[in-house]
């Protein structure tokens, strides 16, 4: 288990001041200029050298992320974006970072903007995250007055604005280029990709879109070194990580943990166990709604990361868990987040905009039983026919849920249409 | 938008106080790049009118930020935040998304139905409360939770819930945030990490 000297959220429950007095007593903001002033390839370098992977669900090593960034502008200004439109059923800890330790996150912009150049930052904080709005704006506000951001940002030379700009409610909104859209004024419709944002991003301009977990880590790792980073979790799936634990566990909760902790640990340590026991576990979505959920079987031995997940068709997504016990129906509970991408979907591409439709109307079939015994192929042709078809990962994150139901749950699907055949029958 | 079930006000400007708030809005994005603060300006138009967006606060921002109505329409349409008719002073939002399904979600909508007497979508005849689903506000290990108008409350149960409804009615201001003995999103049976509190 994770030492609490070597947790970087060090108020993620919020027993503390949020605010600059009470961060920098916790190592916030401790010797910024000093780690600016090692230039931006250090920066770079040591974030690459961590193995930090993106922390907002698609897991692509953050470094070599700013790494594509122009190293000189052509003219145009550089942008850093955080995505903080956390909306991923399941996932709820941006909103701790937000709230009780946002300092963490600007001097991670800070730092981040340094090391891809860009003078400006915008945090696209979701819209009903209003409380966690007010606090991130005070303790930004605290920041100015205090010259840690602003001109000439702790006394580095190097000017540095960042401001919150607020969603107004759309998932889809989390999707990077449709988050870009969102703040030039439009509806969040995704980009086609390429030009990536580091090309052509916010104003047609290069840009990086960073999650808030991942931009808040980099301080802490920059102080302590990569290595120390990096000896958290298996090679290629390093670090410590927030994990949010819902659903059916005695104690729900957000914690912080090491990369590659077995699933079955993280439960029992900190969320007390399964409700009724790890016996009365049926399965567990591991990333977000996003991901294909995974049988008791599956859960007794996987590992939380990257890698160990996708092994099992699964994924880290968000890593935010939730836990099933054997009174869930899961034919309902996966029809309830098909009707949710139904909800989200943005209406650009067709396979996505109809699909996550007629997927909805299907699940509702099955959960009755009320469907034909041939529609449960016909439904994962469906999920084939959107996944890989659309401009974003959203018509992706429609057929994956459903993919893992039919994948493991094949049996309760089918029982169920023969039950209500027969009762149709009598 | 349908207009026929409630009456579009015919004008509408900002009071010198917002639009100087709208201004710093603007100040924050490049010059020629005031499109940018469309959806701020329109949630400052929204809380100005009792909480929905009537079609001049449109037309009123389109004209502040030089961009085409239609323009606008398309992001007062797109978002869910926006109200497009009038809602009650208490806008009541239930997540029903699955970590708040799998705590009882379906139960604090039993009770707002019963105690509101309205179903999801309708508004109370004293236009006091606005009840509807919504997707998930991720507030997942503290579910099942609600959002009233910008407040969180969490960990309901069935008489925590009708405890905020009761108190709002009442005129009182019910706590917000966790309705147990919890403080935010740390275990409820005891610390399990931060033991050593090396957060100060």
């Amino acid at each position: 288990m994770l030492k609490d000297q070597d947790r970087i959220f060090t108020n993620i429950y919020g027993h503390h001041d949020a605010f600059l007095s009470g961060s920098k007593s916790r190592g916030d903001w401790d010797g910024t200029k000093e780690i600016l002033g090692k230039g931006r390839d250090w920066i770079v370098d040591n974030i690459k050298e961590s193995g930090l992977r993106g922390r907002g669900g698609a897991g692509f090593s953050t470094g070599l992320k700013w790494s594509f960034m122009p190293k000189k502008s052509d003219g145009r200004q550089h942008y850093l974006v955080v995505n903080a439109d956390e909306g991923e059923p399941g996932t709820c800890k941006d909103r701790e970072i937000m709230r009780h330790e946002p300092h963490k996150l600007i001097e991670g912009c800070l730092i981040a903007g340094f090391a891809i150049g860009a003078n400006t930052a915008y945090i696209y904080v979701r819209g009903e995250f209003y409380r966690e709005t007010e606090k991130l704006q005070r303790a930004l506000d605290e920041a100015y007055d205090s010259g840690l951001i602003g001109k000439n940002a702790c006394g580095s030379g190097f000017d540095f604005d960042c401001y919150v700009h607020r969603g107004m409610g759309a998932y889809i909104c989390g999707e990077e280029t449709a988050l870009i859209e969102s703040i030039e004024g439009k509806k969040g419709q995704p980009r086609l990709k390429p030009p990536f944002p580091a090309n052509s991003g916010l104003y047609g301009c290069p840009s990086t879109v960073n999650n808030v977990e991942s931009i808040a880590v980099t301080p802490t790792i920059l102080r302590r070194g990569a290595s120390w980073f990096s000896s958290f979790g298996r090679a290629n799936n390093t670090g410590t990580k927030l994990f949010n634990i819902s659903g059916h566990v005695m104690q729900p909760c957000t914690v912080e943990e090491e990369m590659s902790i077995p699933l079955k640990d993280l439960i029992e340590k900190h969320a007390g166990g399964v409700q009724g026991g790890w016996e009365n576990l049926l399965a567990i979505i591991p990333g977000g709604a996003s991901v294909p959920c995974l049988p008791k079987a599956i859960c007794d031995s996987v590992l939380m990361d990257f890698d160990s997940l996708r092994d099992h068709k699964s994924g880290l997504g968000t890593a935010a868990i939730m836990v099933m016990d054997k009174t869930t129906d899961i034919v309902a509970a996966i029809a309830r987040l098909s009707a949710f991408y139904k909800h989200e979907s943005c209406g650009q591409c067709t396979p996505c905009r109809e699909g996550t439709g007629w997927i909805s109307r299907m699940m509702i079939r099955m959960v009755s039983g009320s469907a034909a015994a041939d529609e449960i192929d016909l439904l994962e042709q469906v999920t084939h026919q959107i996944e890989g078809h659309t401009i974003c990962a959203l018509g992706d994150a429609a057929a994956w849920p459903v993919q893992g139901l039919i994948r493991h749950f094949r049996p309760e699907l089918e029982a169920r249409i023969k039950e209500a055949k027969k009762h149709a029958v009598s | 938008m349908s207009d026929h079930d409630f009456e579009q006000p015919i004008s509408f400007e900002f009071t010198a106080k917002v639009l100087k708030i709208a201004k710093e809005h603007i100040a924050k994005y490049p010059q020629g790049r005031q499109a940018s603060a469309v959806m701020p300006l329109l949630d400052l138009a929204q809380r100005e009118n009792d909480g929905w967006l009537p079609r001049v606060a449109m037309d009123y921002v389109a004209e502040l930020l030089e961009m085409p109505r239609i323009s606008v329409y398309e992001v007062a349409t797109f978002y869910t935040m926006y109200n497009l008719k009038p809602i009650g002073k208490y806008h009541v939002q239930v997540c029903t998304n699955l970590p708040c399904l799998l705590r009882g979600s379906d139960k604090i909508i039993d009770v707002a139905k019963n105690y509101f007497k309205i179903a999801i979508g309708e508004t109370t005849d004293d236009k006091l409360f606005t009840l509807v689903e919504v997707e998930c506000l991720c507030a997942c290990v503290n579910a099942p939770m609600m959002q009233i108008n910008d407040d969180y409350y969490e960990d309901l149960d069935e008489n925590s819930t009708l405890n905020i409804f009761t108190q709002l009615r009442n005129g009182k201001s019910p706590k917000p945030g966790s309705q147990i003995a919890r403080n935010s999103c740390e275990p409820i049976g005891g610390l399990t990490s931060l033991t050593n509190d090396v957060g100060k």
